[in-house]
């Protein structure tokens, strides 16, 4: 409808800009300033000038290498052994004020595993914390992403059945979506509590006291999985409706027809309702991975990355840094690294999910 | 399958009903849970906790922590702050976008393509990756009030409101609506000499109520529900939303009661008012999927 009667440069603008303006100034600028602070030793507050700084943030957030090292022997060549497993040469005297070592200084021992024979292989990092966060976000992503849409998606055929009262089931499960996160990761709180939780208390009633109490947020190895149950409690009610959007837009007539030919009900899903979700599968799997990838809310709120920085995450490292200690340039590299590795995760996904012709 | 017999159909009936509530008490146990609990003292909260008692309104029942809450922490000053901050972005939000979207969808000028798709590849950008330079840039942005022109916009409502006015996913709902209105409607008006605001306010407008309601729900449960902004940007509890006041409640030794019903309080009318207006809410998520 490019007629000269809808053509009108000034109202376009007059009327477009406010917005433009401000996403320009509030999305994209901060964006560009993100990439530009990472190569700085900007902070919040400084009485020294700003450098250009390089890849310094870089290298000190990323700094990993391995060493192998051979156990320490004694003068018949003999390996030490110390309670029981061969003693190996102290890394401090490698990472600190080694002289020969210069490229090892301030890194220190993120995990090391035995490689044949009595060496052993140590892998450092420069910043071991934030090692782990990056573990940790991949961890809470790679579950959460098909879990949550799996469940969300047999919970949309559940409710897009033809029943009486449907609609009051369907406005309770989606009722965890419309309270903060913060208010339910503080309920879950209580919930996974150590002495009194609700959740030790229903699983000592139900397995008669055989399954004892666990510390399920004070715990190394239960801690993120807790988050990650909780995260999916509440969310997964938001994929449910998307999901439900597109079930409806599935011709009735198809379901029709199979029922015509007899078709089986795992038929019916298989050739008429999955290759009906298609686009809404890969828009779903897209917008739970990028919500995943901002984990923070969680964390703040429950465990503060412990215990033990089990529950460290990429955005909870971002914020102690730009914010709780103020290194802008910190959090920016951190920013910049994240917002990386959401773009090839969606880009990888829109390939793997292209339309094949 | 075809062996199910008329016998069976109640049977069947029961197992999808005894399934779907099942499901509905997972989904609603913990927020019965914090309702039921703040209304009972501390001790009896802990002990209930171990068994059906947590969900049931019984034992010594009383506001007390609700009076306790108000003694602890400003809760009248976060709750307004919460309703001014979201009401006005909710609304400038609603007006702006709007008309971002008329723009770009009615109106034939230079530039909007390339501007519509920039505003839609903001859309990958998740604000966890902008919060930390956009803290810096804030503040040290100017602002005139009444004390004429001061600079940084830390501790204030409109370092809270202004960020989030406009936003790609908005502007997006409105032109996608927009898309599917008659156009030949808008360009008779233009040739019966309408005016553009004219045609904005009294044509487009009126027929917008479902896409401004879709609108004005998603931009109240993000805005609502805002932790790590006002977090960072307001020291000065004059200022705090709702969310970042619980901090309060964590001082020390924690008061369940109290913070339950300081929860209770702060999402039990978002709660009521989602109840109220579901059908609304539902829809307004779906749109987010439907041709995304």
């Amino acid at each position: 409808m490019a007629s000269k009667f809808t053509v009108s440069n000034r109202t376009g603008w007059l009327m477009a800009g406010p917005a433009v303006l401000l996403i320009a100034g509030f999305v994209i600028l901060p964006f560009f300033l993100a990439i530009g602070f990472s190569f700085t030793n900007q902070r919040l507050v400084s009485p020294n000038p700003t450098e250009f700084t390089g890849l310094a943030n870089y290298r000190q957030l990323l700094g990993v290498t391995t060493l192998t090292l051979d156990p320490v022997r004694d003068e018949a060549g003999a390996v030490v052994m110390k309670d029981g497993e061969p003693e190996y040469p102290s890394l401090r005297s490698l990472t600190r004020n080694n002289p020969d070592r210069p490229d090892l200084a301030g890194m220190r021992e993120w995990f090391s595993f035995s490689t044949g024979g009595d060496s052993r292989t140590y892998v450092l990092a420069r910043d071991v914390v934030f090692m782990k966060a990056i573990v940790n976000t991949f961890i809470f992503v790679l579950v959460v992403a098909p879990v949550q849409a799996g469940l969300a998606l047999g919970l949309a055929l559940l409710i897009n059945q033809r029943l009486r009262g449907i609609n009051v089931f369907r406005a309770i499960y989606f009722m965890p979506v419309v309270v903060s996160i913060v208010v339910v990761s503080l309920l879950w709180r209580l919930i996974y509590d150590g002495q009194s939780g609700l959740l030790n208390n229903l699983l000592g009633t139900i397995s008669f006291g055989l399954i004892p109490p666990v510390d399920w947020l004070g715990n190394p190895s239960t801690a993120l999985g807790s988050i990650i149950a909780m995260s999916i409690w509440q969310a997964v009610g938001f994929h449910m409706v998307i999901w439900l959007s597109g079930l409806q837009t599935i011709s009735p007539t198809l379901y029709e027809a199979a029922a015509i030919e007899g078709a089986s009900k795992w038929q019916v899903f298989r050739y008429i309702t999955w290759p009906g979700l298609r686009n809404t599968a890969v828009l779903i799997l897209i917008v739970i991975t990028m919500q995943a990838f901002g984990l923070f809310a969680q964390i703040d709120v429950m465990t503060n990355g412990g215990p033990l920085d089990s529950t460290q995450t990429i955005v909870f490292q971002a914020i102690e840094r730009g914010y709780g200690k103020q290194d802008i340039s910190g959090g920016s590299a951190i920013s910049v690294i994240l917002f990386v590795i959401v773009l090839s995760i969606s880009l990888i996904q829109r390939w793997l999910t292209r339309e094949k012709s | 399958m075809a062996l199910i017999s008329a016998d069976n159909r109640g049977l069947r009936l029961a197992t999808r009903y005894a399934v779907l509530g099942l499901i509905a008490v997972i989904f609603v146990f913990p927020l019965v849970f914090m309702v039921m609990s703040s209304l009972k003292p501390d001790q009896q909260l802990l002990q209930d906790s171990g068994n059906l008692r947590a969900f049931l309104p019984v034992g010594d029942i009383s506001l007390d922590n609700y009076t306790a809450a108000f003694q602890r922490a400003p809760v009248a000053t976060f709750v307004f702050n919460s309703v001014l901050v979201t009401g006005v972005t909710v609304l400038l939000s609603l007006l702006i976008c709007s008309a971002a979207g008329f723009a770009f969808v009615f109106v034939n000028w230079k530039g909007r393509g390339v501007l519509l798709s920039i505003l839609l590849a903001t859309l990958i950008l998740p604000f966890e990756t902008i919060a930390i330079p956009m803290l810096l840039m804030v503040a040290h942005l100017p602002w005139i009030g009444t004390e004429g022109i001061t600079w940084g916009w830390l501790n204030s409502y409109h370092v809270q409101i202004i960020p989030f006015v406009a936003d790609g996913l908005t502007v997006f709902l409105f032109v996608q609506y927009f898309k599917d209105l008659p156009g030949e409607l808008i360009e008779a008006a233009r040739v019966e000499g309408a005016s553009w605001g004219q045609i904005y306010r009294r044509i487009v407008m009126p027929l917008s109520g479902p896409i401004l309601a879709t609108a004005a729900i998603l931009k109240f449960l993000v805005m609502y529900n805002q932790y790590l902004w006002p977090l960072m940007v307001t020291q000065e509890e004059g200022y705090r939303p709702v969310m970042v006041g619980l901090q309060y409640f964590f001082q020390l030794n924690v008061a369940w009661g109290e913070v339950m019903a300081y929860l209770s309080m702060i999402t039990v009318p978002v709660l009521a008012f989602y109840l109220y207006l579901q059908k609304a809410f539902i829809a307004s998520i779906a749109s987010t999927g439907v041709k995304g």
